[in-house]
């Protein structure tokens, strides 16, 4: 074949699949402002539907607190965890740590429907059952595997000798966590950080079991039930106006941070 | 003031271990137990009922048919998905020009959620706003019922999780492919191997670990699907797309039985164990 040709057919198939793959995307963005019957947004183009998700029952801005709120507090937890089990795990040896090493892996063996009946249960007892807190720390538990993963081989990566000069002049091993690990190990924290937030942030199934109460909804379960709303009648504007909103802060982090993206899956990769 | 370093190490481990204990270890022994009880949503554990919940199980007469269900979705996405995210990871593995807004193209459908993923395919594929219809309509063919029928429903999701997550693969199979030497190809070319014979004997078995990472990732993602078919088909049209998680979900939360929800989870996890031991093995076995 001629390289004139492969090079014309390789470009019309891979611009062919391009517009396949963006369609839908750049749709949900016209169809959240294009006029439509039956949604808010009835003459000419505008911002109707994002003006019905705000008077929609708790409001946007309910919605968007809460959804915020666990998601923040997801990697606060996450973060906390990983960095100071990452640092046992790297550089430290103690009683049970190959065994804590694999449990905390396993998580990853164990769907996550499994666990969530039971937790259903235990939160009940708790006290954190309907509560934004106790959906963080199950969405934390999801996070774990990868992140004392990630923390463990970003502690590892760092040479021993910066650790020991620092301990020559007197410093303790909390000291040198604080004062010298955490700048060495800071591209591991935005990758742990960006994936537990975008996991918290888009998780489905934990809210629509754990959280029943409607003004503690987070963003898709909130979106998810606009649908059965206003006497049946579907406002498929408003559900295109929410996922847009759903959606923008994602573009976002991947915009600013694409290189931790790829570093994530390299990890990933590499566990194969 | 110096402590040692194996009471240092404990310490800093001691919140990981207490979470896992707290938040996984006790769940997982918790629904051993509520499978074996009689525990009703609101009422809680009334004691031990073995073995009503697993022998109820059997008598559901949704389980067979889910698990029939998932199993051929899971089949049909798999497929789909490692060719797709190959042919995908194959255009933009060779620095040329566009390949990097290709690359960003293919991959910004995996930046959404996939509760988000679903709810615009609902709209996509809904005849009141959804673009599909009055695109045949000036192609001078009828409108399709996207979500009305058992297969085009079926159908319908297989587009949407191929959509948003042959990228994610992609990313996966590209690493693969940049890591194999370029020196490799070269000692194929001057064997006088062809792209589709270098192709069949230099990248695909040189790209197995990557292959089999896709492979029990989408395979374990496909056996508990549950947001796509929630959001997309309720399980509809008759019950038709309904997925073993969605049986759990509606045996505790729509027929507030927790122990039969807990029964049947644990059916699933013991299954998946299975799964992943035996596919872990026969990559191995290929390996070598």
């Amino acid at each position: 074949m001629s390289t004139k040709l492969w090079s014309t057919s390789y470009y019309v198939l891979a611009g062919g699949l391009a517009v396949l793959f963006l369609f839908p995307l750049i749709w949900t963005g016209y169809a959240s402002v294009a006029p439509a019957g039956a949604t808010n947004q009835q003459d000419g183009f505008g911002f109707g539907n994002y003006a019905s998700l705000l008077d929609y029952d708790a409001g946007l801005g309910r919605y968007l607190w809460n959804s915020t709120y666990v998601s923040v507090l997801t990697v606060a937890f996450t973060l906390a965890l990983s960095v100071l089990g990452g640092y046992a795990f790297a550089r430290f040896t103690f009683r049970g740590k190959d065994t804590l090493f694999i449990v905390t892996l396993a998580i990853l063996m164990v769907p996550y429907s499994t666990l969530l009946i039971p937790l259903y249960s235990m939160l009940g007892d708790l006290g954190l059952r309907n509560t934004l807190t106790g959906l963080a720390l199950v969405l934390t538990l999801y996070q774990l595997p990868f992140a004392v993963f990630m923390m463990r081989i970003s502690f590892e990566a760092v040479p021993k000798e910066i650790e020991e000069s620092a301990m020559c002049d007197g410093a303790g091993t909390f000291g040198v966590l604080t004062r010298i690990m955490l700048f060495a190990v800071w591209p591991g924290l935005i990758t742990v950080g960006l994936f537990s937030f975008l996991a918290a942030w888009n998780d489905f199934i934990a809210p629509l079991i754990l959280v029943s109460e409607a003004d503690k909804a987070v963003l898709p379960v909130a979106i998810a039930n606009l649908r059965q709303q206003s006497m049946g009648a579907i406002d498929f504007g408003a559900t295109q106006a929410g996922v847009v909103v759903m959606a923008l802060p994602c573009l976002v982090l991947f915009a600013l941070l694409q290189r931790h993206y790829v570093r994530g899956f390299m990890s990933g990769a590499i566990k194969g | 003031m110096r402590y040692s370093r194996k009471l240092a190490g404990a310490l800093y481990a001691a919140p990981v271990a207490v979470f896992v204990l707290v938040f996984f270890v006790a769940p997982l022994l918790l629904v051993g137990r509520m499978s074996a009880s009689d525990w009703p949503l609101l009422a809680g554990d009334l004691g031990i009922n073995m073995p009503d919940n697993y022998a109820g199980i059997a008598d559901n007469p949704l389980f067979w048919p889910a698990v029939g269900f998932t199993l051929k979705y899971t089949g049909i996405v798999v497929v789909l998905l490692i060719g797709l995210s190959l042919l995908l990871a194959l255009i933009v593995a060779d620095r040329r020009k566009g390949t990097g807004f290709f690359r960003t193209a293919y991959f910004l459908p995996t930046t959404l959620g996939l509760a988000s993923a679903s709810l615009l395919f609902f709209g996509f594929y809904s005849p009141a706003i959804g673009p599909l219809d009055p695109l045949l309509e000036a192609l001078g063919a009828d409108p399709v019922s996207w979500l009305g029928t058992p297969t085009a429903a079926l159908w319908s999701t297989v587009v949407l999780i191929v959509w948003k997550f042959a990228g994610f693969f992609m990313i996966i199979l590209l690493v693969g492919l940049q890591s194999i030497p370029p020196d490799v190809y070269e000692a194929a070319r001057l064997d006088g191997a062809n792209r589709w014979q270098s192709f069949r004997h230099v990248t695909v078995p040189l790209l197995r670990p990557a292959l089999g990472l896709v492979l029990i990732l989408s395979v374990t993602g496909s056996l508990l699907a549950f947001d796509q078919f929630f959001i997309l088909t309720k399980g509809g049209p008759d019950n038709s797309t309904v997925t073993v998680v969605q049986l759990i979900y509606r045996e505790a939360f729509q027929r507030f039985d927790l122990g039969a929800a807990a029964a049947i989870s644990v059916v699933v996890l013991a299954a998946l164990v299975v799964i992943n031991i035996g596919q872990l093995r026969a990559l191995r076995k290929d390996h070598q």
